[in-house]
């Protein structure tokens, strides 16, 4: 009998992608899973809100002036969560509103991303002068209170939505560009990176094609975060005037405008409170199982 | 009466229908004194095989075994506070790597005073004078001086020395090294064993050393015990399992060292790995990559048992030619 | 290979030196640490120069000057006549081409998120203008001479051992078809068995490119299997050198006979008495004036604490010991 007999008696198995094994760790943490489905459930809301909202978001109904939600007294089907003060519907505005903060989210997260990385990676790369002069910068900036920093932005250049961003995005950049440059001096050090610089690498190629991919899990991890704390800071500018301007529909400008009336009408302050809670939540819980599924040390 | 006994003790990982046997069902005795020599390669199974009977193996390592007797004690059964008194004080382990072994935040002195302290007690002045002690019986130069250095400010081989100086701290009669030298360079390798050898003969301490260097064992134990992938394959004295192996596996380790081929010679090797979780072969572990291989090696696992005076787990234990014994 | 002169030495390195500069408090004086200092020594084609030494000693350093990972602080490096250390780009590009290295951690050195493929492509994608099929026809062709199958192509590196993962970086250094391997420590992480076939492998490779090697290590039985020259080394400083015969039969220095008996053997034929040395390897921040061995020498004499001993000839090999210099006389 050969080898090759012997062979078929053996159970070989195939071994896991990257991603695969990625997949199968996330999947195992229900928070995680959790959080995944309600971001997801989100995003379709937001996308398909023309189809799903009953009403459109700037449309008041004159008279449906602070009407409560369905389930109390006075409540109407026509209006499911109630309406503000000027008779617009709160649930629509909150799935209109969706669109806004995602938005948002994302446009803060990757353009923070990406120049929190290309900065880190010319830090951590170069070292010397180019990392002091980059890390001294960051020093400065992270010395500044990051909401009071965002606030002097908007208030320089004007508010809206698009000059938020910017502002929270000069706020969050910082803490990738501190990310990015420790992993790049761990991982700058390691004998493959060494090996290509044999093979005759040049600075480029080391620092996105070999050692970036290497230096992505706690920078994932962090930009799942970022996204919550994006929605909450936009939140928090629109609340204070300084992000969204009404009528556009944005979750903390809906808290803003209406907080004469949260003893009488509880329902206005309330519901968008419940929306930022759960979808901050939502992608704490995701950036949490994010982390455990690309932590090597955590794997058995 | 054996100091240790251990008997058919097997740690198994994972899936309880179809788990991974890291250690599989081996067994050994070590009587008190006695210098015990494991071999093996990685996967072999011979540094898990200490952790069980230290009882450092966690969830969800599951350690099962017939038998497992340390002095009077049942290592299965004792309370974990017996575990705790026993473990560290009557068996002793010292690991590979110095470096890592130590912690980096605490002098060295404190933390061979912390040893004596959780076995033995006695007042801090006591506790400092053997400690000091303990340095230079272990070689360290000016004691008292180093009591107060981290462990980085040393080198690897008086990190090693501060090791077995926290592990003979209170006269063990079991000591583990696994690997101890292997991290070392050689001409540090030879000076620490030497002093484990000494410290041996001193305390009368069994000792048994894990490693996959089988020159270093050679030399310095009485009794050699070869693992592969988690199964005991051949036991014998030492003297004699180097010069004729019994086992194809024990014969291949040997072909395989550099100084027993003539100039250049293409080495002699085993095709093949050591398996792994996923590719276990039925029958003998041994026969996807056995030069001497037949139907029945491939069908059933063989038995360990007695040959010429040696513990052979083979259907066909090699002869004084090297050559398997077909013709039984 | 085409060369105007043939040269008889592939690589010709003389005097050596590498010294890093280091601060031992914020405001203190700047410390020089001489990890190599003054190292010479010729490597013939085909051949295999084995590097021997502890921590400490600067061989791994050495490998790290001659693929020219760092520029040495002083000396000269010639490949086949040609100036390797010249700052422009065609002795750069000519570095890369002929020497290569292979490293000892073998679950370092390959990139964890690129597949076999990547790792082995990207000294192609760099240098030279296949195309990728091309390319992919090279890698193939040589993962299939240092005994991968095809179907490794496309998988991670940590789907493989260690043994494997090795010849994955034996496979990377070949890509560009150099002239010598520098192998720093190259089976020392491996296990007994997996050792041996990496060996095979790599005499195979020498006997069929002609290749040479520059085998840094400090397990002397696999130098005594593979090497011809030998060079052994100490605080930065070679302290003998000469044929492998010569200095496993004959060893002159001190150091290289406590270091051969020091390894363990099991072959009681080749055991040596055994020399036990004392203390550790001095701190290369504060190095002793005259022979850095002098401190856990047996022989140790006036001259030695004082100067330096000179690499000196005697009969075929390359000693640096006032003992061995006044002995032979």
């Amino acid at each position: 009998m050969s080898i090759q007999d012997t062979h078929s008696k053996i159970m070989p198995s195939k071994p896991l992608t990257p991603l695969q094994e990625f997949h199968v760790y996330f999947c195992q943490n229900r928070g995680a899973l959790v959080g995944a489905i309600f971001i997801c459930i989100m995003l379709l809301v937001a996308i398909f809100a023309n189809f799903l909202a009953p009403h459109g978001p700037a449309e008041q109904f004159r008279d449906a002036l602070l009407h409560p939600p369905v389930w109390q007294e006075g409540g109407t089907w026509q209006f499911i969560l109630g309406t503000d003060d000027v008779g617009r519907d709160i649930l629509s505005r909150l799935m209109y509103g969706a669109r806004l903060s995602l938005l948002v989210g994302c446009l803060v997260v990757l353009l923070s991303l990406f120049f929190g990385v290309v900065f880190g990676l010319m830090a951590g790369y170069f070292g010397g002068g180019v990392d002091a002069v980059i890390m001294r910068i960051v020093d400065i900036m992270l010395a500044l209170p990051s909401l009071l920093l965002a606030l002097v932005l908007v208030a320089i250049f004007g508010p809206s939505i698009w000059n938020a961003s910017l502002a929270l995005t000069f706020v969050a950049l910082p803490h990738y560009i501190r990310l990015t440059r420790s992993a790049v001096l761990v991982e700058s050090q390691r004998d493959y990176v060494i090996a290509s610089s044999v093979a005759g690498a040049s600075a480029t190629r080391q620092m996105f094609i070999n050692i970036l991919p290497n230096c992505l899990a706690p920078l994932i991890v962090q930009a799942s975060l970022g996204f919550s704390n994006a929605i909450l800071d936009m939140a928090a500018l629109g609340f204070l005037g300084m992000g969204a301007q009404p009528p556009t529909p944005e979750w903390g400008t809906m808290l803003s405008d209406v907080l004469q009336y949260a003893a009488s009408a509880w329902w206005v302050v309330t519901f968008p409170g419940i929306v930022i809670l759960l979808t901050v939540l939502a992608f704490n819980l995701v950036g949490d199982g994010l982390r455990d599924a690309l932590d090597p040390k955590l794997k058995q | 009466m054996a100091l240790l006994n251990v008997n058919k003790l097997s740690v198994q990982f994972g899936d309880p229908h179809s788990p991974f046997k890291a250690v599989d069902r081996i067994s050994y005795n070590i009587n008190a004194g006695q210098v015990v020599g494991i071999v093996g390669e990685s996967g072999s199974g011979k540094s898990v095989s200490s952790l069980a009977i230290m009882g450092l193996i966690d969830f969800p390592g599951k350690v099962i075994a017939e038998d497992l007797h340390f002095a009077e004690n049942d290592l299965q059964q004792i309370s974990a506070k017996q575990r705790r008194k026993i473990v560290g004080a009557d068996i002793a382990m010292i690991f590979q790597d110095p470096m890592t072994s130590l912690n980096p935040c605490f002098t060295v002195g404190y933390q061979i005073m912390e040893a004596i302290k959780v076995h033995q007690g006695g007042s801090r002045r006591t506790r400092r004078q053997h400690a000091i002690t303990l340095l230079e019986r272990v070689g360290i130069p000016d004691p008292a001086s180093r009591m107060n250095v981290y462990p980085h400010q040393l080198s690897g081989g008086m990190s090693q020395r501060i090791m077995i100086a926290m592990a003979i701290a209170c006269k063990p009669k079991l000591l583990i090294a696994d690997e101890p030298t292997t991290a070392l360079d050689v001409t540090i390798q030879a000076q620490i064993i030497e002093l484990l050898l000494a410290l041996q003969q001193q305390e009368n301490m069994a000792l048994i050393l894990i490693t996959h260097d089988l020159a270093l064992v050679a030399q310095s134990a009485h009794q050699i015990i070869v693992m592969y992938a988690g199964q005991v394959v051949e036991v014998g004295q030492a003297a004699e399992i180097f010069s004729i192996p019994r086992h194809p596996y024990t014969q291949a380790l040997l072909n395989a060292l550099p100084e027993f081929s003539t100039d250049k010679a293409k080495l002699v090797s085993l095709p093949g790995v050591v398996p792994g979780k996923y590719d276990r072969p039925t029958g003998c572990l041994l026969s996807p990559r056995c030069p001497y291989v037949t139907e029945t090696c491939r069908q059933q696992e063989p038995e360990i048992f007695e040959f010429e005076g040696r513990q052979v787990k083979c259907h066909y234990p090699l002869d004084n030619s090297g050559r398997p014994s077909y013709d039984a | 290979m085409t060369h105007n002169v043939e040269q008889p030495w592939l690589i010709d390195a003389r005097d050596l030196k590498k010294h890093y500069s280091v601060k031992k408090s914020l405001w203190g004086k700047t410390a020089n640490v001489k990890a190599l200092d003054g190292v010479t020594f010729t490597l013939a084609r085909g051949k295999t120069l084995a590097v021997v030494g502890e921590s400490g000693c600067g061989k791994s350093t050495l490998g790290r000057l001659l693929t020219m990972i760092e520029a040495p602080t002083a000396g000269e490096l010639y490949w086949n006549g040609k100036n390797l250390l010249e700052a422009d780009r065609q002795a750069e590009s000519l570095r890369r081409k002929k020497i290569q290295i292979i490293f000892q951690n073998p679950y370092a050195s390959l990139n964890p998120r690129k597949k076999i493929s990547q790792i082995l492509e990207e000294p192609l994608i760099i240098n030279t203008e296949l195309s990728k099929a091309q390319r992919r026809e090279k890698v193939l062709a040589i993962m299939s001479k240092v005994g991968l199958k095809a179907e490794h192509y496309d998988r991670y590196p940590h789907m493989f051992s260690g043994g494997q993962r090795q010849r994955i970086a034996i496979a990377r250094g070949l890509m560009l078809n150099p002239e010598v391997l520098i192998a720093d420590e190259p089976v020392s992480a491996l296990d007994v068995s997996v050792r041996a076939q990496v060996l095979n492998l790599m005499m195979e490779l020498q006997q069929e490119l002609g290749l040479s090697y520059v085998f840094i290590s400090h397990d002397l039985s696999v130098v005594e299997h593979i090497a011809d020259e030998v060079m052994v080394m100490y605080l930065g400083r070679c302290v003998e050198k000469g044929s492998k015969q010569t200095i496993f039969k004959q060893p002159k220095h001190p150091y290289t006979q406590a270091l051969l008996s020091a390894t363990p053997r099991l072959n009681s034929q080749t055991k040596q008495e055994r020399i036990k040395l004392t203390g550790e390897l001095p701190s290369p921040l504060n190095p002793p004036p005259g022979c850095a061995f002098a401190a856990r020498c047996r022989y140790k004499m006036p001259r030695c604490e004082q100067e330096s001993p000179p690499l000196i000839s005697h009969d075929g090999q390359q000693v640096a010991c006032f003992y061995v210099q006044h002995v032979e006389a």
